[in-house]
């Protein structure tokens, strides 16, 4: 049973990433736990002297919700969207943009949640729209192959060590 | 790389024309033929259905990523790994997998508790 932390991240397409986990609880807990400020504060990017000083969620299509994270140096990280789709407690659709954003335009998370046996696996699948990649001239950073070239490279890096 | 900006934004520009030059797969099968040494452009051409120039092209792109290089000899010009940008790539995915993972086990913490405090009886019901 405790191997339900083992997280997946796959690249489905060019334009995508996607992180699988499972968690053990129902998905209106788990629903809640994404959704719900008072809780998101708890767990998401709070680790290694991180806070979440900001947590705003405004949940119903076209409502915004926005995180600001404070380092342990006092520096300011923020990030926002807007909703474009919620299905409680199976299916959130949101965009989401980083104040200093290395992508250009917003991405769109899509996130599913599926219960089973009282467990809930929650897939969360970053598309990227940048205009590099809208003009089909570059591929966008976390782009298709990164896995398979992270697993080639980690071969590569030991035979170099 | 990460301590300085945050796992989720904070790669540095570089790194997207590396991973721009890594989304093809003709890309990523002459960088996985050169992790095992070096190869002129003959040779690289070699397993691929492509013209010299098609390959020339892409090696065009990993070369301005900085993912590859040309060897000294004049001849052969052969081209080789450069393992720099590869590993902040690497650095930079191992950042992104530990903020998620560092986050879900906070979660699976909070889950636990939420759960606890579900099972218990309300006051308000007998």
């Amino acid at each position: 049973m405790k191997d339900a932390g083992k997280l997946e991240i796959t690249t489905p397409s060019d334009r995508e990433i996607a992180m699988t986990r499972t968690f053990d609880a129902p998905r209106p807990l788990v629903f809640e736990a994404f959704t719900r400020p008072e809780l998101i504060k708890r767990w998401l990017g709070v680790r290694a002297g991180w806070t979440m000083p900001v947590c705003e969620v405004d949940l119903r299509v076209g409502g915004k919700y926005r995180y600001v994270w404070r380092g342990p140096k006092g520096n300011d990280m923020g990030m926002g969207g807007v909703f474009r789709e919620i299905v409680a407690p199976e299916r959130i659709v949101a965009t989401e943009k980083f104040d200093d954003s290395w992508y250009a335009g917003e991405a769109v998370d899509t996130t599913v949640f599926v219960e089973k046996g009282g467990r809930t696996t929650v897939t969360m699948t970053v598309r990227y729209e940048s205009k590099a990649a809208r003009d089909g001239v570059l591929a966008t950073p976390m782009a298709t192959g990164v896995a398979e070239s992270y697993d080639k490279l980690a071969e590569y890096l030991a035979t170099i060590a | 790389m990460e301590p300085s900006g945050y796992a989720l934004s904070a790669t540095p520009l570089s790194l997207d024309a590396t991973f721009a030059a890594l989304a093809d797969p003709t890309r990523r099968a002459i960088l996985a033929r050169l992790a095992s040494g070096e190869a002129s452009v003959n040779e690289l051409a070699e397993p691929f259905a492509m013209s010299q120039p098609a390959i020339s092209k892409h090696l065009k792109v990993l070369e301005k990523a900085g993912l590859i290089s040309q060897g000294r000899d004049a001849q052969r010009r052969p081209r080789r790994l450069e393992a720099a940008p590869l590993e902040e790539a690497n650095e930079w995915l191992e950042a992104y997998r530990r903020f998620w993972e560092a986050s879900y086990e906070q979660l699976d913490a909070l889950l636990d508790e939420l759960k606890t405090k579900a099972r218990k009886p309300r006051r308000t019901r007998r």
